[in-house]
């Protein structure tokens, strides 16, 4: 049973953090149907930022709590991602808006190839250990251990999205961006700035990417050039696995992975009587994906979309 | 091939096609590692080739199709290596080339189905992270399957696959012919460049029967296309078995040729460039996935060589790590061409007069 709890409490984990960043792809693709797939470069770059900016202070002879080294990290990744997010859009998606589907998607990718070997080139090709910053008490919960960490990081994904949701709901910015997700056109008739709703929506979803990418980092003690990768295709299946597009559908995605990630490598091998060991975990995100996908093919909360012309 | 200029053309590309190799290897210094690039841009020929059908043609969105590519690759190496000889029976060990590339284009059509059938429902981007999901499902199992049973040979890869063997010229060895030294690499251009002329001829054939006509009424409009009376369903399964076919027999001639194969051959990276190509050269134009081809797997091997010494030019020294820089080129390269030619390099007139149509829509 402890068992169960322990691969049940490192799911929620990670797939929080999965969640944080399947929303900035889900946020991008909702306005402008296309896949971001810089997007996990920007969570690489914001661990990368932090651990540099965290390692600078100490070899300056900083004396703060790690908590508050952390957060001074956090502070100069953030405006990284952000402004980076923003060149992104302005410089490779703006001038294709009214391209073909598939144009913006190469820049895309042509964006992810630059952004990794820049880092390359700046971090080199080695892993970057995350500074021992943290206090690692384990607490022990119904049997199950529990970092100071891990709760930080459920609980501050939590307040982004929770924070995220009141943005796109309560707020002005949040009502232009449903706005323009439904029809930019009609959207930009009613007096929405279009440019400025599309800029604003990279540059949170970036916020958003460079905070789980110091989570990751944190959480698994390294960052690497080619991690934001992995992470980036692992969020964007959760996002569709939710419905692509949907606020609450990368959420609930996001969680789910991360939980079904988690349980699977745990139970694969006992389940298949050690013909499949935990090394197939990735395959058990992408079997569920696509089980998923045949009966619902919009996603767990996806709507019907109909017919595009 | 009606008009007497055509005939010329047609003439003058066979002798310069013929004539390349020597060329190559004579005028360069390293001219058998640039004839082995060359070879390889013929590989990926085919494979844009083959991803056409699926993207260009029939509009499905396919980032997986290295998978074909992988399951052609390891169906040639495990039939003609050591690896798995003790096991299978004599008489399927070794068969001779056409039908060994049969069983590889049948091999990885099967997959192609595989896949296509529980994603007949899906469109856009859903299919396409399911067809991605579908090609790291076949990475990992190749990474996995040497345990419980060795089929695989899991990350090592499998050694030793034999090379072609035609009429009893064995192709790993140099043969001699009216004086000139037949290396290997320059048997295996021509052996590669015939099946890529078979599989353009093959294409262009395609592209103007009934099925073709169907797939691109398919990916102009789904619904219309099934009123008037076509069963997409099949239809769009036999865009995902022809295309992987295609990519079946690419794998089985990349495996022959490496000697050697192993996962890593087969990442997603693989499948995004393969799409590169084919977008970048101009979708659904056969010409233009050509030359996407022949550019987007070139240009990394051309940096390779002139990067030093431009980098000496410009910073005097050798500032950044070379191999980074080569690519970071690459992607900006890749930018700058979708920013200045969204439709492609050499786009299909009809699909080029399509987007300045739209681009007038857009400013009136």
């Amino acid at each position: 049973m402890d068992i169960f709890l322990q691969q049940l409490i490192n799911g929620l984990v990670v797939g929080s953090i999965y969640a944080l960043i399947a929303l900035g792809y889900t946020m991008v693709y909702g306005i402008m149907q296309l896949i971001n797939f810089a997007h996990g470069e920007i969570v690489m770059i914001g661990a990368m930022v932090t651990i540099t900016c965290i390692n600078l202070l100490i070899g300056a002879g900083v004396n703060l709590p790690g908590p508050l080294l952390l957060l001074a990290g956090l502070l100069m990744a953030i405006p990284v991602s952000m402004l980076l997010g923003y060149t992104i859009e302005r410089v490779a998606y703006r001038p294709l808006r009214r391209a073909p589907r598939l144009a913006p998607l190469i820049t895309a990718i042509g964006v992810s190839i630059v952004l990794q070997q820049a880092a390359m080139l700046i971090w080199g090709r080695n892993y970057r250990p995350f500074p021992q910053i943290l206090p690692t008490t384990v607490h022990d919960f119904f049997g199950a251990a529990i970092t100071d960490l891990q709760i930080a990081i459920v609980i501050l994904s939590l307040v982004l999205m929770g924070g995220l949701f009141w943005l796109i709901e309560r707020t002005k910015l949040g009502r232009a961006m449903r706005a323009t997700a439904q029809n930019p056109d009609v959207a930009g008739l009613m007096g929405v700035n279009i440019n400025t709703v599309i800029s604003m929506t990279f540059i949170i979803g970036s916020s958003l990417g460079a905070v789980a990418g110091v989570m990751v980092a944190a959480n698994y003690d390294q960052a690497h050039a080619y991690m934001g990768f992995m992470i980036g295709l692992k969020a964007f299946t959760a996002a569709v696995l939710g419905g692509i597009g949907n606020i609450g559908g990368a959420v609930v995605g996001g969680l789910l992975l991360g939980i079904i990630e988690s349980l699977g490598s745990g139970y694969l091998g006992d389940l298949t009587g050690g013909f499949l060991g935990s090394h197939y975990k990735d395959i058990f995100a992408f079997v569920v994906l696509i089980g998923v996908l045949v009966f619902r093919p919009s996603g767990l909360l996806g709507e019907r979309v109909a017919e595009r012309a | 091939m009606q008009s007497k200029k055509q005939i010329i053309t047609f003439a003058a590309l066979a002798v310069v096609l013929a004539i390349l190799p020597w060329a190559i290897t004579g005028g360069f210094e390293n001219g058998k590692s640039w004839l082995r690039a060359v070879d390889f841009a013929l590989l990926y020929i085919m494979l844009a080739l083959g991803l056409n059908i699926v993207v260009g043609f029939a509009g499905l969105l396919d980032l997986g199709y290295i998978a074909f590519y992988a399951v052609g690759a390891y169906s040639f190496a495990l039939l003609n290596s050591p690896h798995l000889a003790a096991v299978l029976p004599a008489w399927l060990m070794h068969p001779p080339l056409l039908v060994m590339l049969l069983i590889a284009a049948c091999v990885a059509g099967v997959f192609g189905v595989l896949l296509g059938t529980p994603t007949l429902k899906l469109r856009g981007d859903y299919l396409a992270i399911v067809t991605l999901g579908f090609g790291e499902i076949i990475r990992i199992f190749l990474n996995n399957l040497d345990r419980p049973v060795n089929i695989t040979n899991g990350p090592q890869g499998i050694n030793n696959i034999s090379k072609v063997n035609i009429a009893g010229y064995d192709l790993g060895r140099p043969i001699e012919w009216f004086g000139l030294k037949f290396d290997t690499v320059h048997l295996y251009y021509y052996l590669i460049l015939a099946f890529c002329c078979l599989i353009i001829f093959v294409t262009l054939r395609l592209q103007r029967s009934r099925i073709g006509r169907a797939w691109v009424a398919i990916r102009e409009d789904e619904i219309a296309a099934n009123a008037m009376g076509i069963n997409t369903r099949n239809v769009k399964l036999l865009a995902f078995a022809m295309g992987a076919s295609f990519g079946g027999v690419s794998g089985a001639l990349f495996a022959s040729f490496q000697g050697f194969v192993s996962p890593e051959s087969f990442v997603l990276m693989e499948s995004i460039m393969v799409l590169c190509m084919v977008v970048l050269g101009g979708m659904g134009h056969i010409p233009g996935v050509i030359l996407g081809a022949i550019l987007v797997s070139i240009t990394p091997e051309v940096l390779r060589d002139v990067i030093n010494p431009l980098q000496s030019a410009v910073f005097g020294e050798r500032l950044f790590d070379p191999e980074n820089l080569r690519m970071l080129i690459f992607g900006l390269a890749m930018i700058i061409i979708m920013l200045l030619r969204p439709e492609g390099l050499w786009p299909s007139k009809r699909r080029a007069r399509e987007f300045h149509e739209h681009e007038e829509e857009a400013k009136a």
